[in-house]
């Protein structure tokens, strides 16, 4: 035992430091900037009440909650690309599953759920095994499915729309738990929101405070340094495409419970909303760093810039360009932060 | 010989030798461990260094000799066997993810878990604590635990691997070159914690080739070159000089630094 002495080196962490160290301190400020500056060119009188929370929230929800996963694939230093078509892939899937083949709609849930896990399954096994980049891998699988999701459905329905989903067993009460309203004060908000919330909790959790959590970070970081010191980095990674394909999943069933059907061409395009979402709550790109709740303040930016832009009477046009500006803004505050936090050795 | 050598060595190699095909790496080793002692293995580039790290960690099975763990014959199959008998292996800047906390990197694949395990729910406080403790009998004192090892100088960061092997119960700590991307302070940092794990009872394998660093912290000295051993030493019965000389191959240097001197006082 060595006695214990205070060295010259050794600086206090001011609790400014400490909240620069968060990764998701760039997106809540610009968050907070972003609901001023709407709220203030709002000519509704609504975007900073209880019903453009309740807007904005049903845009960001949905988002949010398959974010929150990429979030935690990118962190273990991997991408994702068939997100946003697994969410069409299963919303058709369950959706014929009932009105084609006549399953109930819970099964039809299920058996969607375990069809996404395998998805998500090919992808990160493909990944590992081939040593791909998962960009590519995930980037084939997103073509493949979305040539599915349409070939199939025309085959099925003649159409590019499956509908008839509320005729199937169980509806009402898959509805309740997925799709329903819940009424705060007057303003009608979606239970996707306590989904999200609830998502948001748990993916925190299991980042900061499990075994599981530290592995993601160390895969993404340094997999070599991780595999030298015992963690399952190919096992860690699997799980994490199967948790994104299973969120997204469950936000497609999510949206055709709510709209009681869907179209062919859902979800495309959705996966880099979530990548923004991811980055703009200061998830690394190349991994090792980053939060779930950051990728939830993304996505809540998002919704403010898709309620707030028509409330403003701007062209809804506008809102790709507004996220295009705030994600590289983002990326570069939370860059600069990062080094902040550092403490830029010199 | 000294008196610490009435212990009997934790880990020996007899007559050990290794080839590659028809490449002889390493040819009839012989070296003993003792624990609470530092064995430095010296050598150039290409002396088969890096082939005897291989085998004492566990990742080559030696071509011919015996491989004696407290004088059992022992035969490893892959370096997790190796890290069961309690042999580990620091390998130069492989061994931390440096975006992670140092408490993080500190239990990395051994994470302590609380309430039910198999949920793996990680001991925070504990960990947290416990890096910090273990890191001050090191001799390493951090502010923070919470800072990202990255924020670490080379020095500190090997030293916090070190910490880690010997926490996890290693009785046989083997360093690949741990000072050799290390500037003069850094390399002083590294050999204390050197001595520190010493001074715990481990017996530590320096694996360098630098005979400056090897004399400060050693109680033995082997030297390899060619995948030979040329030549070995005990503290109490060697100077820096000779080390040097007989690295540098005797004769060689003594070549070299006649022709060095003429070309100078040109």
């Amino acid at each position: 035992m060595t006695a214990v002495k205070t060295d010259e080196r050794i600086q206090r962490v001011s609790l400014f430091t400490k909240a620069l160290r968060r990764p998701e301190l760039g997106a809540l400020i610009g968050a907070l900037v972003i609901f001023i500056v709407f709220a203030l060119v709002d000519t509704t009188g609504q975007f900073a009440q209880l019903q453009g929370a309740a807007g904005w929230t049903k845009f960001a929800a949905p988002i949010g909650i398959v974010s929150i996963f990429v979030a935690l694939l990118m962190i273990a230093g991997e991408f994702d690309l068939s997100s946003g078509v697994m969410v069409g892939s299963a919303g058709l899937l369950m959706g014929n599953l009932i009105s084609e083949m006549g399953m109930g709609v819970w099964p039809a849930l299920i058996t969607t759920l375990v069809f996404a896990a395998f998805v998500g399954l090919a992808n990160g096994y493909l990944v590992i095994k081939t040593g791909l980049p998962s960009f590519i891998v995930t980037l084939a699988t997103f073509f493949v499915l979305k040539g599915v999701n349409l070939a199939v459905t025309k085959l099925l329905t003649g159409t590019v729309r499956v509908d008839g989903v509320d005729t199937g067993e169980g509806f009402d009460s898959a509805r309740d738990w997925f799709a329903t309203k819940i009424d705060i004060a007057g303003a009608s908000f979606q239970v996707s929101v306590l989904w999200w919330i609830g998502f948001t909790i748990f993916a925190t959790w299991l980042l900061t405070r499990t075994t599981f959590g530290n592995w993601i970070f160390a895969s993404g970081g340094d997999p070599n340094a991780a595999r030298n010191a015992g963690v399952p980095v190919a096992r860690t990674k699997i799980t994490l495409f199967v948790l994104t394909s299973v969120a997204a999943a469950l936000v497609g069933a999510m949206t055709l419970l709510e709209l009681r059907g869907m179209q062919a061409g859902q979800g495309i395009g959705q996966e880099f909303y979530y990548i923004i979402a991811a980055a703009v709550g200061g998830t690394l790109l190349n991994g090792g760093a980053g939060s779930a709740i950051g990728a939830s303040i993304g996505a809540v930016i998002m919704g403010f810039a898709a309620i707030g832009i028509p409330y403003a009477l701007w062209d809804q046009d506008w809102v790709s360009t507004f996220l295009g500006v705030i994600l590289f803004l983002a990326v570069l505050v939370n860059t600069w932060l990062s080094k902040q936090a550092k403490g830029a050795r010199k | 010989m000294s008196a610490k050598k009435a212990v009997d060595p934790i880990l020996e190699l007899k007559g050990v030798g290794k080839s590659f095909g028809n490449v002889v790496a390493l040819r009839d080793v012989d070296i003993a461990v003792y624990p609470g002692q530092v064995t430095c293995v010296l050598g150039d580039n290409g002396a088969g260094k890096s082939t005897l790290i291989k085998i004492l960690s566990g990742v080559h099975k030696q071509s011919e000799g015996e491989f004696l763990i407290s004088g059992q014959k022992t035969e490893f199959n892959s370096p997790r066997d190796a890290m069961a008998k309690g042999i580990a292996t620091v390998f130069q800047d492989l061994a931390t993810v440096p975006l992670m906390s140092v408490w993080r990197n500190f239990f990395l694949g051994n994470e302590p878990k609380k309430w039910w395990k198999p949920l793996g729910i990680l001991d925070t406080k504990f960990a947290k604590e416990t890096a910090k403790t273990e890191l001050m009998n090191m001799g390493i004192d951090l502010r923070d635990t919470n800072q990202a090892i990255g924020t670490l100088s080379g020095g500190e960061r090997q030293a916090v691997a070190i910490a880690r092997a010997v926490y996890f119960g290693a009785n046989v700590l083997i360093l690949d070159e741990p000072t050799s991307a290390l500037g003069v302070r850094q390399s002083g940092i590294v050999l204390k914690y050197i001595l520190a794990a010493r001074e715990r009872g481990v017996a530590v394998i320096f694996i360098t080739h630098n005979p400056h660093h090897a004399f400060l912290v050693g109680d033995h000295f082997y030297l390899l070159n060619r995948g030979r051993m040329t030549a070995s030493f005990v503290r109490e019965k060697v100077q820096l000089d000779e080390l040097i000389q007989a690295m540098a191959g005797g004769a060689e240097l003594d070549t070299l630094t006649h022709e060095i001197s003429i070309i100078r006082q040109d």
